[in-house]
């Protein structure tokens, strides 16, 4: 499960090798029943071995028929495997992640609580809910649970990929462990909350193996269209027989059926299962582990997205932006108290003062101020500061009611134009610090919330498709204001409570919107679950991992952003195909047509606009194009086809340019070409 | 091209206000016509003790079947007594029980396929309590399926059937039928319960000339886009349909229901989105539509496809016959089989529109046109989207809306919705349904009629023709069309049952399937509508919705045409 690799190369020697044979297995008729697109092509093949031993059971005529229908069947059995072949392919790829992560879950060995105080060793698998395991350093966490009791730093690695180890301890928002995870030092009393085979472990082997993926909603919408496709053209053939006997035309029944295989939707037929699975895989690449397949299709349908402030859109962290001095103090002079103050403060906030006074060009240097004396943060005296024993000096920074009453008992003055500038910097959402140096006030130093970079184009291309962002965040309604217009989303929720949050959901709901949301605490889990798409984070409780679709490995909220165009592209692929697929009847159609009817009706050449060389020519040629497409296909149902946020008619036209108006012209080309080779061959067989 | 010009043009400005006043009957807004029509209605309801509560899609269907069926009955006896009952100057016999069973669905489906001539096969009493009464009856409950199906659709509740079809008949039907029959009597057309005339012709032969209360049934015959016509040829006769002026009124009243139904579902959906504006904006504006943006692009759409059948169709016509042609033949076109008083382009323009339109009435013998003329009459029956018959032309082509918004939809990376709902497995599942019938219908039964030999006896005219007059019949059938490729020798028991399953299913499955898919987008919640969703409103959608017809639809006939029309001119 390492990050974001291989996404270049798809396909790797093993992986050929493997879904070759998958390929070959799949072809068991009860396996293949499940698509029943590919199903009338094996039908079709079938048939053609039995003509090619008995070419004239249906009272065929003509020369060659017995290799005629050999081909034909070849090529039929070649569909058919590689459709096959791009399933396996999809699977394999999620089966190699997923052999990793058995490996953890093997062998792991529990030491459980027994009733009479006592721990005994037994198998990770044998652990039901509610047992309570003790786990040491080094060991592996069995399953999933609840720390109970102690403190320990555990590496995620196996199931996040990220190698620093996370600090969980019992009660609150960091109680929850992982199966298949390490604890790296102290010890951890661990409750058991999963029943055995139901692990977060488990869960995700199942996914990434595909074991339990079922049909999403739109995938059995479009099975739907694609067998009833199947269905008329089927009523198209089987009529044809009897019509054009009547009119004296004799069609070979491998050609008939040449001509089922070309109109039914095979190319998308045999992708379909492929990109599926290719979707949920770019989603478990990302590190993002998605509960079932249909949370990644609704993940394309979401029309809000409810977003935290801190971690999501900002940083979390307030980081000096400005620095305004009081009436009558140089800006010079408060810059170096401010640094002063923070030199030795290795707060985020204390940080960023420094970085920013050396960036306006000021420098201070400890070594110079002599001995000194640092004085840390309290929540009694909301301020920090330092103490330079040469000459005395305390220098505060802090909240500004802080600091004035730290000021005025020391009997200093509290300039007229303080309470201004602290107001202007709260109404801004920033927060103000103000920096004092023994009874005199300097000035404030503007700390801000920062958004982070790339989010306001983020959300810029969001609006373009149509989906709006709402911003959820404990601050008052102006700080909540502030950020919410320099980060650019379309509303925000200030002083937000958890049930604010299901409220929104809601209220979003009713209007008929699918809403996404993150979250990662255990109050968010009603509002996860209530969304139509809830992300939540892998540090998270086990609750809120409960009520979400997916959780997210990586922890980072900011992903629902490119799981939402995940979810689109999967979409937009098999849209895509599928048009493409259909387009691609137009050329078969004339390819065959004008073949099959041309040895009755020799004038029906006139449709023959591709020139294609001879009738058989022409019918294989368009059988080959059937097959071929497949494979060649095969990336693009892995990858995705490209997708760029647009408005919904550009992107419409775009696509019906390239997969509808190509899929048209694209055949024919391709038709042509192959007729050009195989002719010549044809020739020499004694066609 | 005036004649098509002008006749177009009209039909355009007529369409909109028509489709207005069609809409305020639909949604029970004020109409001209309440202080007279309330009371009829409500006289009606009273006396039959109707129930007119709102139906859901099950109960609005079954009663729909229910109440053609006992029209079904009703007709079907009336035709086997014919003989025996009054009003029966040219003393037609009872009508043979197959041939009544076909009339009598074909009437009831508002196919109007005639196995029968009008002329002597049926006496007045039948034509007019039989024939005209379901031209009425069959037209109004195609309207209100219809727009059953649209307000579903537009999310508002079914309807009540029966309040639906006889405000349909009170409103509509009956107010427009008299004012199209008056302008035919005025050009001639007879009105009467006298016999037929015996006229001396100059040759000094004696001929019977038929004549009957032909300018009533004329009339509902095209507004209903019902198509039989009172003798055997149809608006080809001179008494049916005497100059160029009742040719363009037939034409436009023939065009003006099934246009208007697009515009009604326009407004409907505009109305519907109005409201749902106000209510969140809380202002009140209404603005002036014509039709309504999804109106329009379904309008557009079904235009774009008559447009490209009437331009080949008339192109092919004034080709003339090829091998005349050949022969160095000047021509006019080809005129054999068509009224001289009409021209190619009247003729052309009549066979495009009752084929689109789903009439079958016709002014010209659509079995004599050129091979490729032929096609497009064909092709128009098999989309049987292109305005289509009364109501149920929109009816399908929504059908084909909810399938190109499945493709495109997707193409933009969301689940497919249509009109705010969403479009998942169960609806598809019916939309393909919907979609199999047609071809299934026509294919199936005209292989079945090759291999028969109780089917290739009615075939006139063998070799590809034939195949063409045997899938025209079927296509017509399917289509609820009703006209003919009259060679066929088709009154035989197994015509007559073949055809009569065809329109049947062809009918009522398609009727059931669709009010059952708003039944189920009605049931569900409702989207909201974003930058991302995709625009079923624009010109966009109508190109992408003409191409999903002609690739489903066309793709689908493609190879029996190929043998039929196409080969029949190639090889000729």
């Amino acid at each position: 499960m390492s990050k974001k690799q291989n996404t270049s190369s798809f396909l790797s020697g093993e992986l050929i090798k493997t879904s070759l044979i998958g390929a070959v297995k799949k072809l068991s008729p009860r396996y293949m029943m499940k698509n029943p697109v590919m199903f009338v092509v094996e039908i079709g093949f079938l048939i053609s071995v039995i003509l090619v031993f008995f070419p004239h059971l249906f009272h065929d005529q003509g020369a060659n028929l017995r290799i005629y229908n050999g081909i034909v069947a070849f090529i039929l059995l070649i569909t058919v495997l590689f459709a096959n072949f791009a399933e396996s392919v999809a699977e394999g790829r999620g089966k190699a992640q997923a052999e990793s992560l058995k490996k953890t879950r093997k062998d792991t060995t529990a030491r459980r609580l027994r009733e009479d105080g006592e721990y005994e060793s037994i198998s990770a698998s044998e652990l039901k809910r509610g047992d309570i395991v003790l786990v040491n350093a080094g060991e592996l966490i069995p399953s999933d649970g609840e720390i109970i009791e102690g403190i320990a730093s555990i590496d995620e690695s196996a199931i996040t990929g990220e190698s620093a180890p996370v600090l969980k301890e019992s009660g609150g928002d960091f109680a929850s462990v992982t199966g298949g995870t390490t604890v790296v030092s102290d010890w951890i009393k661990v409750s058991i909350t999963a029943q055995p085979g139901h692990s977060f472990l488990d869960k995700m082997i199942a996914l990434v193996e595909c074991a339990s993926r079922q049909k999403t909603p739109n995938e059995i919408a479009l099975s739907t269209l694609l067998v009833s496709l199947t269905l008329i053209f089927l009523i198209v053939i089987v009529t044809l027989y009897p019509i054009a006997k009547y009119t004296n035309t004799t069609i070979a029944i491998s050609t008939l059926i040449a001509l089922t295989v070309c109109l039914i939707p095979t190319t998308i037929g045999g992708l379909l299962s492929a990109i599926g699975i290719a979707g949920m895989d770019r989603v478990t690449r990302f590190n993002v582990i998605a509960m079932s397949g249909k949370a990644v299709e609704a993940c394309g349908d979401v029309d809000t997205m409810i977003l935290d402030k801190t971690g999501t859109i900002t940083y979390g962290n307030r980081l000096a932006s400005a620095f305004i001095p009081v009436a009558g103090i140089a800006a010079e002079e408060l810059i170096r108290y401010a640094v002063i103050a923070s030199l030795q403060d290795d707060t985020p906030e204390g940080k960023s003062i420094v970085d920013l006074a050396s960036q306006m060009g000021v420098h201070v240097d400890l070594e110079k101020l002599g001995p000194t004396n640092f004085v840390e943060f309290t929540a009694q005296t909301r301020m920090s500061g330092i103490d330079i024993e040469k000459g005395t000096q305390k220098i505060r920074k802090g909240a500004a009611d802080a600091i004035i009453n730290y000021v005025r008992s020391l009997g200093g003055r509290i300039p007229k134009d303080l309470q201004e500038h602290v107001n202007d910097v709260s109404k801004c959402g920033g927060t103000p610090l103000v920096v004092a140096a023994d009874a005199v006030i300097y000035g404030v130093i503007y700390l801000k919330d920062t958004v982070k970079p790339g989010l306001v184009e983020r959300f810029a291309r969001l609006r373009e498709i149509g989906i709006k962002t709402i911003m959820c965040t404990g601050d008052n309604p102006l700080t909540a204001a502030t950020i919410a217009a320099e980060a650019g989303v379309d509303g925000y929720i200030a002083e937000c409570k958890p049930e604010d949050k299901i409220e929104a959901i809601k209220k979003e709901q009713a209007e008929g919107k699918i809403v996404a949301m993150t979250g990662d605490g255990t109050n968010d889990a009603p509002a996860l679950a209530q969304a139509d798409v809830g992300l939540a984070m892998n540090s998270g409780t086990s609750a809120a991992k409960e009520a979400a679709n997916m959780v997210d490995l990586d922890s980072d909220p900011t992903k629902i952003l490119e799981v939402v165009e995940i979810g689109k592209q999967l979409l937009i692929t098999r849209g895509s195909l599928t048009t493409f697929s259909i387009a691609n009847d137009v050329a078969k159609y004339f390819a065959i047509i004008p073949a099959m009817f041309t040895i009755a009706i020799p004038q029906m050449n006139v449709l023959n606009i591709m020139h294609l060389s001879t009738p058989y020519s022409a019918v294989l040629s368009a059988l080959i194009f059937n097959a071929v497409i497949i494979p060649c296909l095969i990336p693009l149902a892995m990858k995705g086809v490209h997708y760029r946020p647009m408005s919904a008619s550009r992107m419409l036209g775009r696509n019906m340019m390239i997969y509808g108006l190509g899929g048209i012209i694209c055949p024919f080309i391709a038709i042509k070409c192959i007729d050009i080779l195989v002719a010549p061959l044809l020739v020499m067989l004694g066609f | 091209m005036l004649q098509i010009g002008l006749t177009l043009g009209l039909f355009l400005i007529l369409v909109i206000p028509v489709g207005k006043y069609m809409y305020h009957v639909a949604v029970k807004q004020r109409t001209f016509a309440d202080p007279v029509c309330d009371r009829v209605d409500h006289f009606l309801f009273r006396i039959l003790h109707i129930d007119i509560r709102e139906m859901n899609w099950k109960k609005y269907a079954l009663t729909l079947l229910l109440v053609n069926a006992v029209m079904v009955l009703i007709g079907y006896v009336i035709l086997r007594l014919q003989g025996i009952l009054f009003l029966n100057p040219n003393k037609a016999g009872g009508m043979e029980s197959s041939l009544s069973l076909n009339t009598i669905i074909s009437f009831m489906t508002n196919t109007n396929l005639q196995h029968y001539a009008g002329e002597s096969g049926l006496s007045y009493f039948s034509q007019m309590a039989v024939i005209i009464f379901m031209m009425f009856t069959s037209a109004a409950s195609g309207y209100s399926a219809c727009m059953a199906m649209v307000r579903g659709l537009s999310g508002r509740s079914m309807g009540n059937f029966y309040e639906d079809m006889i405000r349909c008949i009170t409103r509509i039907l009956i107010p427009a039928a008299f004012v199209v029959g008056l302008i035919l009597v005025s050009q001639g057309v007879p009105q009467t319960l006298k016999g037929p005339v015996t006229a001396y012709t100059i040759e000094g032969k004696m001929q019977d000339i038929a004549r009957g209360p032909i300018a009533a049934l004329e009339s509902i015959k095209h507004l209903g886009t019902n198509g039989g016509g009172f003798t055997g040829a149809n608006s080809a006769n001179p008494l049916e349909n005497p100059n160029i002026l009742t040719n363009i009124t037939e034409l436009l009243s023939m065009m003006i229901l099934p246009g208007a139904c697009v515009v009604t579902f326009g407004h409907m959906l505009h109305e519907q989105h109005r409201l749902k504006q106000a209510a969140e904006l809380k202002k009140e504006k209404s603005k002036k539509i014509l039709m309504g943006s999804h109106g329009r692009t379904i309008f557009l759409a079904m235009s774009i496809l008559f447009l490209i059948g009437l331009g080949i169709c008339f192109y092919a016509e004034s080709k003339g016959n090829p091998v005349l042609s050949r022969l160095g033949i000047v021509q006019t076109g080809n005129m054999e089989g068509k009224e001289v008083r009409f021209g190619i382009a009247q003729s052309s323009l009549f066979t495009s529109v009752t084929t689109s339109f789903t009439t079958g009435t016709v002014n010209n013998m659509h079995d004599s046109l050129t091979p490729i003329g032929g096609f497009i009459p064909m092709l128009n029956m098999m989309l049987n989207v292109v305005f289509g018959g009364i109501g149920v032309g929109l009816m399908n082509m929504l059908i084909y809306a909810v399938l190109a918004v499945f493709l495109c939809g997707l193409m933009i990376g969301r689940t497919p919705e249509y009109l705010g709902k969403k479009i998942e497995g169960k609806e598809m599942k019916l939309a393909a349904l919907s979609i199999i019938i047609h071809p299934l219908l026509i294919l199936g039964f005209t292989s079945v009629a090759v291999i028969c030999q109780a089917g290739l006896a009615g075939i006139t005219n063998p070799g590809f023709h034939g195949l063409s007059q045997i899938l025209y019949e079927f296509a017509s059938s399917a289509a609820n069309n009703g006209s003919g490729f009259e060679g066929l020798a088709d009154n035989t028991m197994f015509w007559n049952l073949m055809t009569g399953t065809v329109m049947f299913f062809g009918r009522y499955l398609s009727i059931i399937i669709q009010l059952a898919i708003a039944g189920s987008l009605l049931r569900k919640r409702a989207v909201n509508t974003t930058a991302g969703t995709l625009r079923t409103d624009t010109g966009t959608f109508s190109i992408t919705l003409v191409v999903v017809v002609l690739i489903f639809a066309a793709l689908t006939f493609l190879p029996v045409l190929a043998l039929g029309p196409v080969a029949e001119l190639l090889t000729l």
